[in-house]
């Protein structure tokens, strides 16, 4: 008998590993579809199959807690069953012996005030209440509703132009979302239960960049309506667009140069490159829509009187301040400063200079890889928390890294250092990380002393403003900042006049902007008299049953970091054609397998 | 074309045809719960799964398409061990009393689950139990639903209602009123189509025989029953009578059997209607200051209650005049009291349609205007009627011909066609057209509102005035139709509406025949008596003219007001205004 045994991994620990995975993939990409009361029932149940059963809460009290989640399920629950099962769930929390217990109480804890509507309407009405929404899973993460499968399906039966038009029926900026989106679809993906989600977005930018002919949507007859789209970014251009394909004049107005709003002054161009832009931009214009460059609207009221509606898209372009001392030094500029400049192809020279940049969102890694390509000598990041809890997505993070940016995470900046008005450093204090606060895990100042980062310039990329004061003296209703509408876009006490994209949400993607124009134009529509529909007139593929097969996602490729990073020249490559249509053939066609049969899988017009 | 091979033969089809469609024209026949053509394609129970070569999985055959070079398997066994199971899972959820079940003999899943030769039920048996309103005339036992959902598409796809719908997930996934409501509460405008979609049992009607049972037994009591048109077309159905075989003659004797004390046709009624609805049109056609156009039908309950439920704005321009079932029970405890010299207190008054809606419609408090008493006590379903047949153990084969009772038994052909799509609008027009010029037209003059489109449009020269008229059947059709006229899309004068697709042929209290829709060849058993009838027009029909002479003066009279219209506002929908 041997005094000690070499740990070996058993063939069932290996099953219950992998099983371990599944899991993981499965609840990666579900959390559109159950019940809340399901999920917390299940919830529960999982973490009792956790407990060891040592002590009383977590071996006796999850299953009595499953039990009483099961009452309600059976619609034997009634008011004291909630509140017991609160109590039951908080016993578990305060009492349990280690966290396998009381993790479990304290989420399901949260589960239950999260969900106590759902938990009352589950006793009194004996029903969820609760809508689903994973009829077609990655549509339904879509905030544009595009019917992905639809043009999956037309990507791999090679009809790339079709595929387009199918896009364009839910989202007139394929191009732009085929290569900047932040495809919220993807998070969606059954795909993911299986082996990898899709690659939605590479999908998208393959159609675009093949599709064999261009075309020109339906227009329909016009209506002699006139709209003023106030603001060329992706709201007012998706606004325009359905509107002026429903038959009305549409006018958009842009205060700055050239139109795109964010697409041009935010994202720089080895992300979008701007003659792609442009001929995007170039193709909704040619629906007919007029364009008045360099023009600030000032005022609402007359512009509402020249037009029958009027749709507000100003967009979030206004910086923010940090608020320390030095700010005003020469060498301090904003990310929404440089990266306009950058869209008005306007390319300062950063040579010889170090670079700090404040921020961990996208905006900050866009500043950082251009603050390289303009020269810079070397560039950090600074971010006062840490770089798992950054914003950014990841590969804008791994992008900038390799492209030779310095992370310094856990620094607090707290004064601009400077020298005859001129940067000379950022001084930061470092931070530790600490526990959930509001959502997000805090920082707090270590037990470290002050240090100063010697740079020439400072970057500050911690979010933009809107600028809607203009507009509130105007009698436009604006909550901390952001114009105030309701679900249907319009603005209350003005009427034909309707708002959408950032400037009400505050910055958010392309793809939020795109439905709040589209939003917008299917309620201008109406507005104006008319129940024009946006038609499906796209003839897809049949649907073809594969079974279940194993192969895993083909990402996109960017250029050598080394090399991309000395121009400004898109960094991306496509799929190939042979990763295309592997990756389309991966679809599981959610659309017609599963809930998606029962209602159609589709909609087909709005 | 496509070619493949099902079970070792080779089949050519067209492309896009289903691998269920493929089979069956090689007379192999795939078992099917869920799937119901076009309306619900949604492969969820799994029991038309068939094994495809070259894929692990199986597929089901009802919503996948043929390949060129398919290799398929209805009955490997693979494909016997996953089909038996799966409905082996379904009978766990499943309350199989089929013995004390309506739809024994005629359900779907016992077929299925007979034909797998399933014997035993190797799974825990899980019923929900749910409580019901067993007073409603529509019953839903969820303890017998397999979730096909087929009730839930027909409502919103077919009915444009919208019911029904899942209303909870996973395996506690059980279909019910939208939202959780109650069904007593809802809209539901009670045209049964989830009934005779439904494969099971989880959805029939009250039952009311033993109501008219214990009237029978009652010595007080004198029994009369009506007939309405459709109930002809389609009554011998679970008997497999033949449909000529199966006429209105044949079932006055076993009516008769039973005990009933006279037995009318409600085509005498329905010609009454024509009276009274044709001079409300025709009044409203020479009066038409303040007249709302389109005038439309009201013998319908369904879709009486329907537009009060759905589109409130109509209420207004529905005809005042009630059903011919109303008007029957009306007559039949006045001027039929008066008749026979009895009270009419004495009066039970059954009435045998192919409705749900009837069985509503009886209960209105209003619909009491002869005696204070409901006009018609009981309204049974043709399935009801059925039943009671069977257990009178009446040998429908050996019934002899009996003529209706007199006089509330004489019809016209224009009476007989108000029970298929289109046929009280040219019943209507028959009379109208007299009514307006003093002459008769040809019957057939009216035609093109004839067929079993959803929505059919027509205009008519009467006199030099042009008619616009619409026909609509299935509330799908109706709403598309309502949409229009709210829109300014379309106008018309007068417009018919059945809840039922095809009419009243196609009517939820008919025999259910799982996958088949008959309304079609219901219908054309009316039209054919029509042909044949030595009366086409309703102001020919004797009976009528004695009573409007005896006793009701003339149509719209203040007596035919009392007794034959109504106000469609002095009753509310549950969530009517």
């Amino acid at each position: 008998m041997a005094r000690l045994h070499v740990m070996q991994r058993s063939e069932a620990q290996a099953v219950m590993d992998s099983l371990h995975e599944a899991l993981g993939r499965r609840l990666a990409v579900s959390s559109l579809a159950p019940c809340p009361v399901e999920f917390t029932a299940a919830y529960v149940n999982m973490c009792a199959t956790q407990s060891c059963g040592k002590c009383t809460p977590c071996r006796v009290g999850l299953r009595a807690l499953s039990d009483l989640l099961n009452d309600v399920l059976e619609n034997r629950a009634d008011e004291h069953t909630l509140d017991l099962i609160e109590r039951t769930a908080r016993t578990i929390y305060l009492s349990a012996d280690c966290a396998i217990g009381y993790e479990a109480g304290d989420m399901a804890l949260t589960a239950i005030r999260g969900f106590c509507d759902d938990f009352e309407h589950h006793v009194q009405k004996h029903a969820c209440g609760f809508t689903q929404s994973q009829l077609v899973p990655c549509v339904s993460g879509c905030p544009a509703g595009v019917d992905i499968p639809g043009y999956i399906s037309l990507v791999e039966a090679r009809r790339y132009t079709d595929a387009v038009r199918l896009i364009r029926k839910d989202n007139p900026l394929p191009l732009v979302c085929g290569y900047v989106c932040e495809h919220p679809c993807e998070m969606n993906c059954r795909r993911g239960m299986v082996d990898d989600p899709m690659i939605i977005r590479g999908l998208k930018r393959f159609a675009v960049d093949h599709m064999e002919t261009d075309y020109r949507p339906n227009m329909a007859e016009k209506t002699g309506k006139r709209v003023a789209v106030v603001g060329g970014g992706p709201a007012g251009l998706s606004c325009a667009y359905y509107l002026s394909v429903m038959g009305h004049d549409v006018t958009i107005y842009e205060a700055r140069h050239k139109l795109g709003g964010m697409l041009r002054y935010g994202i720089p161009n080895y992300r979008l490159p701007h003659e792609r832009l442009d001929a995007e931009i170039q193709w909704i214009l040619d629906c007919g829509i007029q364009v008045k460059c360099d023009t600030k609207v000032e005022d609402l009221a007359a512009l509402r009187k020249d037009y029958d509606a009027v749709y507000l898209a100003i967009g979030a372009h206004l910086d923010r301040k940090l608020g320390l001392p030095g700010e005003d030094s020469v060498g301090v500029l904003s990310a929404v400063e440089m990266l306009r400049a950058l869209g008005d192809e306007v390319r300062p020279d950063f040579s010889h200079e170090r670079v700090c940049v404040i921020g961990g969102g996208n905006v900050a890694m866009d500043v950082a890889r251009s603050a390289i390509r303009l020269g810079a000598k070397k560039v950090t990041i600074v971010y006062r928390r840490r770089v798992a809890d950054m914003t950014a997505q990841d590969e804008e993070i791994a992008g900038a890294k390799a492209e030779g940016c310095e992370l310094l995470e856990l620094h607090a900046p707290i004064a601009i250092e400077s020298q005859d008005g001129y940067v000379t450093g950022l001084r930061v204090q470092r931070q530790i990380i600490g526990g959930l606060s509001r959502g997000r895990f805090a920082p707090r100042q270590a037990d470290a002393p002050e240090e100063v980062i010697p740079c020439e310039r400072v970057v500050v990329a911690i979010g933009q403003a809107i600028e809607s004061g203009p507009f509130e003296e105007q009698g436009v209703p604006c909550k901390r900042g952001r114009i105030d509408v309701g679900e249907d876009s319009a603005v209350p006490g003005m009427e034909g006049v309707f708002s959408g994209g950032d400037c009400q949400s505050g910055p958010a993607t392309v793809i939020r902007a795109v439905n709040a124009g589209k939003v917008a134009a299917g309620n201008i529509d109406n507005y104006l008299g008319f129940n024009h529909q946006v038609t499906l007139d796209v003839e897809l593929p049949p649907v073809q049953f594969k079974g279940k097969t194993s192969c895993a996602r083909c990402e996109m490729t960017l250029r050598e970091a080394e090399d991309r990073k000395r121009d400004f020249d898109l960094i991306e490559n496509g799929l190939t054609e042979e990763e295309a249509h592997q990756e389309a053939s991966r679809c599981l066609r959610c659309d017609h397998f599963g809930f998606g049969a029962f209602r159609g899988g589709r909609i087909e017009q709005w | 074309m496509v070619t493949l091979t099902i079970d070792g033969k080779q089949v050519t089809v067209p492309e896009h045809t289903s691998i269920l469609d493929a089979a069956r024209s090689v007379n192999i026949n795939i078992p099917t719960l869920c799937f119901l053509r076009d309306i619900n394609e949604i492969g969820a129970c799994r029991a038309c799964v068939v094994e495809i070569e070259g894929i692990d999985q199986l597929v089901a055959a009802c919503n996948n398409t043929v390949l060129d070079g398919m290799v398929v398997r209805t009955n490997s066994p693979k494909v016997r061990m996953a089909r038996k199971a799966n409905v082996e899972f379904l009978l766990s959820q499943h309350d199989s009393e089929c013995t004390s079940c309506v739809r024994s003999g005629n359900c779907t899943l016992q077929t299925v689950a007979n034909d797998l030769g399933i014997t035993s039920l190797p799974y825990t048996k899980h019923l929900p139990h749910q409580p019901w309103n067993q007073d409603f005339p529509l019953i839903r036992n969820n303890d017998k639903c397999i979730n096909c959902l087929r009730c839930i598409q027909v409502c919103e796809k077919v009915q444009a209602e919208g019911i029904w719908d899942l209303t909870n997930r996973s395996s506690h996934t059980c279909v019910g009123v939208r939202g959780g409501g109650l069904i007593e509460d809802s809209d539901c405008a009670l045209c049964g189509q989830c009934i005779t979609h439904c494969p099971t049992g989880a959805l029939r009607e009250r039952d009311d025989t033993d109501r008219v049972f214990d009237a029978l037994a009652d010595p007080d009591r004198i029994v009369v029953v009506q007939v309405a048109p459709a109930v002809r077309t389609a009554w011998g159905e679970p008997f497999g009578l033949p449909r000529e075989k199966a006429t209105a003659q044949r079932l006055v004797t076993a009516l008769k059997g039973m005990g009933f004390d006279y037995v009318f046709d409600t085509d005498f009624s329905a010609d009454l209607t024509i009276m009274e609805e044709g001079s409300e049109l025709v009044e409203h056609l020479k009066h038409p200051e303040g007249v709302k156009f389109p005038m439309f039908t009201s013998c319908c309950p369904g879709w009486v209650r329907y537009c009060k439920a759905r589109h409130p704005r109509f209420t207004d321009q529905l005809s005042t005049s009630k059903s011919p079932g109303q008007m029957f029970g009306a007559i039949a405890k006045s001027y039929y009291a008066g008749l026979l010299g009895v009270d009419p207190h004495r009066i039970f008054c059954v009435e045998i349609m192919p409705c749900l809606a009837k069985k509503a419609e009886v209960d209105i408090p209003v619909m009491n205007d002869a005696c204070g008493d409901p006009d018609v006590d009981v309204s049974l379903t043709v399935r009801e009627v059925d039943r009671m047949i069977r257990a009178e153990h009446i040998d429908v084969f050996s019934l002899a011909e009996t003529d209706f009772d007199q006089p509330l038994g004489t019809a016209t052909g224009a009476a007989v066609i108000f029970g298929a799509t289109g046929g009280v609008m040219e019943a209507a027009l028959r009379t109208a057209y007299y009514l307006v010029t003093g002459e008769n037209c040809d019957a057939d003059a009216f035609k093109d509102v004839r067929g079993l489109d959803g929505w059919k449009e027509a205009s008519f020269d009467i006199a030099g005035t042009t008619l616009h008229v619409a026909v609509a059947s299935g509330l799908g059709n109706a709403n598309r139709l309502l949409n229009a006229l709210e829109a300014g899309e379309v106008s018309y004068d007068f417009v018919e509406i059945m809840a039922c697709p095809g009419g009243c042929s196609g009517g939820g209290g008919l025999p259910i025949h799982d996958g088949e829709e008959l309304a079609g060849v219901r219908g054309d058993v009316l039209w054919g008596l029509d042909r044949v009838a030595k009366l086409r027009r309703s102001h020919e029909n004797p009976s009528i003219q004695a009573v409007y002479r005896d006793y009701l003066g003339a149509p719209l009279s203040e007596r035919a007001e009392e007794l034959l219209h109504t106000n469609q506002h002095a009753w509310k929908m549950p969530r009517e205004a």
